[in-house]
């Protein structure tokens, strides 16, 4: 049980008693100085979101841990969760502390109902030791974490189609703004954070900001946990510091000969080898840490096939361009499977994606045509004019 | 459905309501739990939910029909669910499906008969590195070859025992 060095090496609670002598400010000061960036994807500044939910004025805050992780590829959060629960639940108190909530919610997803006893039995040890409850480490700050199990909706990993989720709707995600930070769970400013991120405002706190700084680049700070799988030699859980390059990435889990690599889900970007000198950041390749390769025998249709029965099944259907416009893509894939895609259609769907993703009302909408559009541009001279009809079912 | 097993559900579930709040935060999870009990949401249980909470029971049913796991579908006492995914498609995803139908006699969707197991697909579950992955209910398995899958069924078989096969099923109102 040792996935992750750099948390392994964290003195446990640190942070959190270095965040019980500084006052809120000091807190969200440290965490904008690290420049820590969402680890769910978006790679929101967490100083500036922490600094919005302090300062809005409301009789009752919440601080909820993202733990719905269902990006395909990704699976470090599960990691985190059985590994290093103290480490997240330590970081949403810090979180607590900084803008002043007193109630904490991890969103688990049902898959991961498994997980469950566990982190019931960390939170339970915690109230023990006086890290959670009426008086968190003697202090005037009373903060309790509870879990509430998702139900099997990728779309609930979406922030606000989480909280919709947990007021008791279906998961269908909001217009933003308003923002979770002002308007989050029953009307109230919430906190939404992925699991990384909060384990690493732990570590901040505990090792300072320049630490953190010392990693990473510029725009991207700090080290990075990747979910790595597909063809390589060494699928699992690696840390990097952003600004990686995928082809020493590669390196790293045996996969060089890949050619190509999906990084950021199925929502995110197919890289081709020809651009596999191009950096994992937040300026250049972002991604929530999900890496799959792809070996030199994969047939790119059959991943876009995956892909987009994905996106159509999990889409909410609230809005027409997701709703529609990610079956016409699965058709086309279909048809250029068939070989009986025009180049004129084939524009036409990636028109359709372009629309998709200025249309869509949130990300999954927005983001479900970048592996359509990347594949297509990239791997073009293999999709048109196939003949032999694919064997999937 | 019996009176005596209808008294019992909304009995249930009231005392469910007592625990966890009579209000709408409390949906999702009043539906997990029945869910979770009773393999099935049926019209009954969603309208006394919607009377404990305090809507209409469309409601209800327009949150428990979004859900992957809240369908009103009646399910069997095992519902084994198989990634379909990216990576555990690229690790033969489909030799494991195609040997859970032929050992189930079922196909994706269906549930056999005995009302012992459902066979689904899943999306991504997070063992990606570790493919082909599947849940049997809450219970994961992976690196799952077609030759273990009679190993699985067996062991669930098993641990459900004869007693359980026994116990009233709760029909559709
Ligand atoms: C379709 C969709 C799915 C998402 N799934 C997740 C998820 O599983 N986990 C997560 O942390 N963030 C997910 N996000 C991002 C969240 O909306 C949100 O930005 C994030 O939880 C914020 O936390 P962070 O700033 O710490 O990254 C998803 C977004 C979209 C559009
Ligand atoms: S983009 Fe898709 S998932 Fe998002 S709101 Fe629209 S239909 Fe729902
Ligand atoms: S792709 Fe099957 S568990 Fe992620």
């Amino acid at each position: 049980m040792n996935s992750i060095p750099t948390f392994s090496s964290m003195t446990p609670e640190a942070g959190l008693k270095k965040a019980m002598e500084l006052s809120r400010p000091d807190i969200i000061a440290e965490i904008s100085a690290s420049n820590l960036k969402g680890r769910g994807g978006a790679g929101f500044p967490t100083g500036v979101k922490w600094n919005f939910a302090a300062s809005a004025h409301a009789d009752r805050k919440y601080i909820v841990c993202n733990a719905d992780e269902g990006e395909p590829g990704t699976f470090k959060d599960r990691v985190i969760l059985q590994e290093y629960a103290d480490l997240v639940f330590e970081g949403m108190t810090i979180a607590a502390k900084a803008v002043g909530a007193k109630e904490g919610i991890l969103f688990l997803r049902g898959e991961y109902t498994y997980l469950r006893p566990h982190l019931e039995a960390v939170l339970q040890r915690r109230r023990e030791a006086k890290l959670l409850g009426p008086e968190v480490l003697g202090a005037v700050f009373p903060f309790d974490i509870r879990i509430f199990m998702g139900a099997g909706a990728y779309i609930c990993g979406e922030e606000t189609a989480l909280i919709e989720c947990i007021e008791g709707f279906r998961g269908e995600p909001r217009n933003r703004p308003p923002f979770p930070v002002n308007t989050g769970f029953l009307g109230r400013p919430s906190v939404v954070n992925n699991v990384e991120t909060l384990a690493w405002a732990a570590c901040i706190l505990q090792r300072g900001a320049d630490w953190f700084k010392s990693h990473g680049t510029e725009k991207s700070t700090g080290i990075k946990i990747f979910s790595v799988s597909g063809d390589c030699e060494k699928p699992g859980i690696y840390e990097f510091p952003l600004g990686i390059s995928v082809l020493e990435l590669l390196k790293k889990v045996g996969g060089e000969h890949a050619r190509a690599v999906q990084i950021g889900g199925a929502s995110g970007l197919c890289v081709p080898a020809s651009e596999f000198h191009r950096a994992i950041a937040f300026e250049d390749i972002p991604t929530g840490g999900s890496v799959i390769v792809f070996g030199p025998q994969r047939d790119m249709l059959e991943v876009l096939h995956n892909f987009l029965e994905f996106f159509v099944d999990e889409s909410c259907g609230q809005c027409t361009p997701c709703r529609l416009g990610n079956r016409k893509l699965l058709e086309g894939v279909e048809m250029l499977q068939a070989g009986t895609c025009s180049m004129t259609y084939l524009r036409e769907l990636c028109a359709l994606g372009e629309s998709m993703q200025l249309a869509s009302k949130c990300g999954l909408g927005q983001s479900s045509p970048s592996a359509f559009l990347s594949v297509v541009k990239h791997f073009r001279d293999e999709l048109m004019g196939r003949v032999t009809l694919p064997t999937h079912g | 459905m019996l009176m005596t097993e209808r008294d019992r559900l909304a009995k249930e579930i009231k005392a469910l309501a007592d625990r966890l709040g009579h209000n709408r935060t409390s949906l999702v999870p009043m539906l997990q739990e029945v869910k979770r009990k009773y393999h099935r949401l049926d019209s009954y249980a969603m309208q006394v939910i919607a009377d404990e909470v305090g809507i209409h029971p469309v409601e209800v049913h327009s949150v428990a029909s979004f859900y992957a796991f809240l369908g009103d579908h009646q399910q069997g006492k095992f519902v084994i669910r198989l990634c379909r995914t990216i990576s555990c498609d690229m690790r033969d995803k489909d030799r494991v499906a195609r040997q859970l139908e032929n050992d189930l006699n079922i196909t994706f969707g269906q549930t056999t008969p005995d009302g012992k197991f459902t066979l689904e697909w899943a999306n991504c579950m997070g063992m990606c590195d570790q493919g082909p992955a599947l849940l049997v209910n809450n219970h994961v398995f992976t690196k799952v070859t077609p030759e273990q899958v009679h190993e699985i069924l067996e062991e669930c078989r098993s641990a459900f025992g004869q007693h359980a096969m026994e116990r009233k099923e709760v029909h559709l109102a």
